[in-house]
C-alpha cells in the first residue's frame, strides 16, 4: 500500500481566556482514531465537512504535522522522520500555499523547483512541456506569478507539484475558487496523469463533480472519524439517495402514482411534467422508464442524480 | 504546441543536480528579483550607508566630549565598531531576513518549505539576498582601514590573520544569534520583535568596548550570547592589551571556537522549534 494509516490520532490544545488572568486549557482531537490504507493507482476522495479533520490528515501524511498517536506510512515511509526522502516522491497542492515564487515569471518557478528536486535537465525539460501543453500555460510562462489569474496560478500549482512525477499527488481544494472551464480542464489534466501514469491521488473538495468525475473511492470523515470508506454508488446506496426521472408526456396525463418501486414527488402543468424518484437497489431506471411508457406516452426524459451534498449532510445525521 | 524555451534552462541559471546547486539557483533567483528595481536598489544602498554612519556618529559626539571611553581611545573604539559592524552587516546580509519567520509560519510559506526536499532552515536563509545590506558593510570596512591608520598595533603574522577573520567569526556569531533567537518565531507570532532586541541590540552592544558596561550586562553578553567576541575580546588581542576588568587573555582569541559552539546551540534551539511547530515537542 502506498499509503497506510493505522488509528491515526492528533490532538490540539486551545486555550480560551476564562476570567482576566486565566486560561483554560482544552485538548482536542481534530483527528480521532482514523484507519485506512491507498493502494497504488488509486484515486481517493477524502471528504467532509469544515474542521472535519482533513487538512490535518493530509499535514502528518506530508510530514508536516506529528501525529498524537497511531502510525502513519507515506510510500513506505515515516513522513515526519524521512521528511525530505518523501517530498521527492510525493506532490502537494494546498489551495492556500503556494510553491510559486510570486516574485518571478512561472517558469522561473518551475526551473527553480527543478533545481531544488535536482532533476536532470533531461527529465524536467520533457516533463514541463507536457504539463505546459496539456495544461495550456504556454501564454502566461513569462508572467510573474503575482499577475496570474486564480485559475492560472492553479495550473501552475498542479504543474509544480507533478514535475518530479510523484507516485502519490495530494490535492487540497484543487478547484476551490475556479470557474467551471477551468474546473474541467484540470480535472481533465488529472484523469489523463492518472491513466498515463499510474498516479496514485488524493484529495479534499468540497467539490462534488470532482469526486464523480476523479475519484473510484470515497472517505467521508466526520469528526475526526471515517465514518464512510466506499464507492460513490457505495455511499449513494447505504444513505438511501434516490435518484429522480423527469417524464415530459405528449399530453396532459393523470398523476403517475402506481407505478412500481417509485415515489410521484411532483407533477408540473397540469400532468404534462411528472417527478418519480425511486431508489437504486429497488428498481432501475430501465424498469421505471418501460413502466411508465406502458401507461402514457412520453416525449421526454431525464434522470437527475442524487445531489452529493445532501448525500454527505445524511452520512453526518445518521 | 509548447514553448521550446522551457525545455533548456535559460543560461545562467543552469542548477547541477546537488544541494548546492538547489540553493544556489534560489539565492540567484533572488538577486536577479531585486535587480530588476535598479532605482530602488540605489535608494536601498544609500539608505544603509546612511545609518551605518549615523550610527557612528554616535561614537563621534561621545568623543567630541570625553577623550577616552571605557580606557579606549577614539581610534582604537573605532576599530571596534569597524569589526562590529562587519560582523553585523556580513550576518545580516546572509541570515538577516530569518527573523521574518513569524511571517513564513503565519502565511503557511513553512508548510510549503517542508514539502521540498531540502532543509526548512536552508530554505529560509536562501529565500532573500538582500544585497542592499552590503551598504552598512562598505561603513564598517572603511570606518576599519581609517582606524587601522591611526591605532598602534604591533603587527605579527597572527594579528594579521586574527584582524582577516574577525569580521568573518562576527558574522557567524550574529549569524547563530538570527537563528536562534528567530526560532522563538515559532512559539510567538510577533516573534521578530524579540529577535531583533538581541540582533541589533547586540549590535548596538558589540560595537562599544565592554568597559562602559555594568557586569549583569558584561557577563551576559560574554558568557551567555557570546557578543563580546564579535569585535571587544579580538580588539583587545590586536591592540596588545590585557582586559582592563581580568578576563584571561586566551579568551581574547577564542572566538572561532565560540561561533563554532555558538552555531551548534543555534542549530539545537532551532531544531526545538521546529519540532514544537511540527507538534513533535509539545
Amino acid at each position: 500500500m502506498i499509503v497506510e494509516v493505522s488509528d491515526l490520532r492528533r490532538e490540539f490544545v486551545v486555550r480560551r481566556p476564562a476570567g482576566r488572568l486565566r486560561r483554560t486549557r482544552d485538548v482536542v482531537a481534530a483527528v480521532d482514531g482514523v484507519t485506512f490504507g491507498i493502494e497504488p493507482g488509486e484515486c481517493v476522495g477524502y471528504i467532509g465537512a469544515n474542521g472535519a479533520g482533513k487538512s490535518t490528515t493530509i499535514k502528518m501524511l506530508t510530514g508536516i504535522l506529528v501525529p498524537t498517536s497511531g502510525t502513519v506510512r507515506v510510500c513506505g515511509v515515516e513522513p515526519v522522520r524521512q521528511r525530505t526522502a518523501l517530498a521527492r516522491r510525493v506532490g502537494v497542492v494546498f489551495g492556500q500555499r503556494s510553491q510559486l515564487w510570486w516574485d518571478l515569471p512561472l517558469q522561473d518557478s518551475f526551473r527553480l523547483l527543478a533545481a531544488i528536486h535536482r532533476l536532470p535537465a533531461s527529465s524536467a525539460g520533457p516533463r514541463l512541456a507536457e504539463c505546459v501543453e496539456l495544461l495550456e500555460m504556454e501564454p502566461f510562462l513569462d508572467t510573474p506569478v503575482r499577475q496570474l489569474s486564480l485559475g492560472q496560478r492553479m495550473r501552475g500549482e498542479v504543474t509544480a507539484a507533478l514535475l518530479h512525477s510523484p507516485e502519490l499527488l495530494v490535492l487540497d481544494e484543487p478547484t476551490i475558487g475556479l470557474d467551471l472551464l477551468s474546473k474541467e480542464r484540470l480535472r481533465g489534466f488529472l484523469v489523463r496523469e492518472r491513466r498515463e501514469r499510474g498516479t496514485t491521488v488524493l484529495l479534499t473538495t468540497h467539490d462534488l463533480p470532482d469526486i464523480e468525475r476523479l475519484c473510484d473511492r470515497i472517505l467521508v470523515v466526520d469528526h475526526g472519524r471515517v465514518a464512510f470508506d466506499g464507492t460513490l454508488p457505495g455511499l449513494v446506496a447505504r444513505v438511501g439517495a434516490e435518484r429522480v426521472l423527469v417524464v415530459d408526456l405528449v399530453e396532459p396525463g393523470p398523476p403517475l402514482s402506481d407505478v412500481p418501486g417509485t415515489t410521484l414527488r411532483l407533477v408540473e402543468a397540469d400532468g404534462l411534467r411528472q417527478h418519480l424518484a425511486f431508489r437504486a437497489e429497488e428498481t432501475t431506471a430501465a424498469a421505471v422508464v418501460a413502466a411508465v411508457s406502458a401507461r402514457v406516452e412520453l416525449r421526454d426524459l431525464a434522470v437527475t442524480e442524487p445531489d452529493i451534498e445532501d448525500v454527505v449532510r445524511r452520512i453526518y445525521e445518521s | 504546441m509548447a514553448d521550446p524555451r522551457v525545455l533548456e534552462p535559460a543560461a545562467g541559471t543552469v542548477a547541477g543536480p546537488t544541494v548546492a546547486g538547489a540553493y544556489g539557483a534560489l539565492v540567484r533567483s533572488r538577486i536577479a528579483a531585486q535587480a530588476s528595481y535598479r532605482s530602488s536598489f540605489a535608494l536601498d544602498i544609500a539608505a544603509q550607508v546612511l545609518i551605518g554612519l549615523v550610527e557612528f556618529a554616535e561614537v563621534y559626539v561621545v568623543f567630541s566630549q570625553v577623550e577616552k571611553l571605557g580606557g579606549f581611545s577614539f581610534a582604537e573604539v573605532t576599530l571596534i565598531f569597524g569589526l562590529a559592524t562587519a560582523g553585523f552587516g556580513l550576518a545580516d546580509l546572509v541570515v538577516g531576513h530569518v527573523d521574518r519567520l513569524p511571517y513564513y509560519v503565519r502565511t503557511g510559506q513553512l508548510d510549503a518549505f517542508l514539502l521540498r526536499p531540502l532543509s526548512a532552515l536552508g530554505q529560509l536563509v536562501t529565500s532573500d539576498f538582500s544585497l542592499r545590506r552590503l551598504g552598512r558593510v562598505v561603513v564598517s570596512l572603511v570606518l576599519l582601514a581609517v582606524a587601522l591608520t591611526a591605532v598602534d598595533i604591533e603587527w605579527t603574522p597572527a594579528r594579521v590573520v586574527l584582524l582577516l577573520v574577525t569580521p568573518l567569526i562576527g558574522a557567524v556569531i550574529f549569524g547563530a544569534v538570527f537563528v536562534a533567537t528567530s526560532a522563538v518565531g515559532f512559539w510567538l507570532v510577533e516573534g521578530t520583535e524579540f529577535t531583533n532586541a538581541f540582533t541589533y541590540g547586540g549590535n548596538y552592544l558589540s560595537s562599544f568596548p565592554f568597559t562602559v558596561f555594568g557586569s549583569v550586562v558584561r557577563r551576559t553578553f560574554t558568557f551567555v550570547i557570546p557578543i563580546a567576541f564579535v569585535a571587544y575580546l579580538p580588539a583587545l588581542a590586536l591592540l596588545g592589551r590585557e582586559d582592563p576588568l581580568g578576563l584571561p587573555g586566551w579568551l581574547s582569541w577564542s572566538a572561532g571556537p565560540v561561533a563554532l559552539l555558538s552555531c551548534c546551540a543555534a542549530g539545537l534551539v532551532w531544531r526545538v522549534g521546529l519540532r514544537h511547530y511540527t507538534g513533535a515537542g509539545s
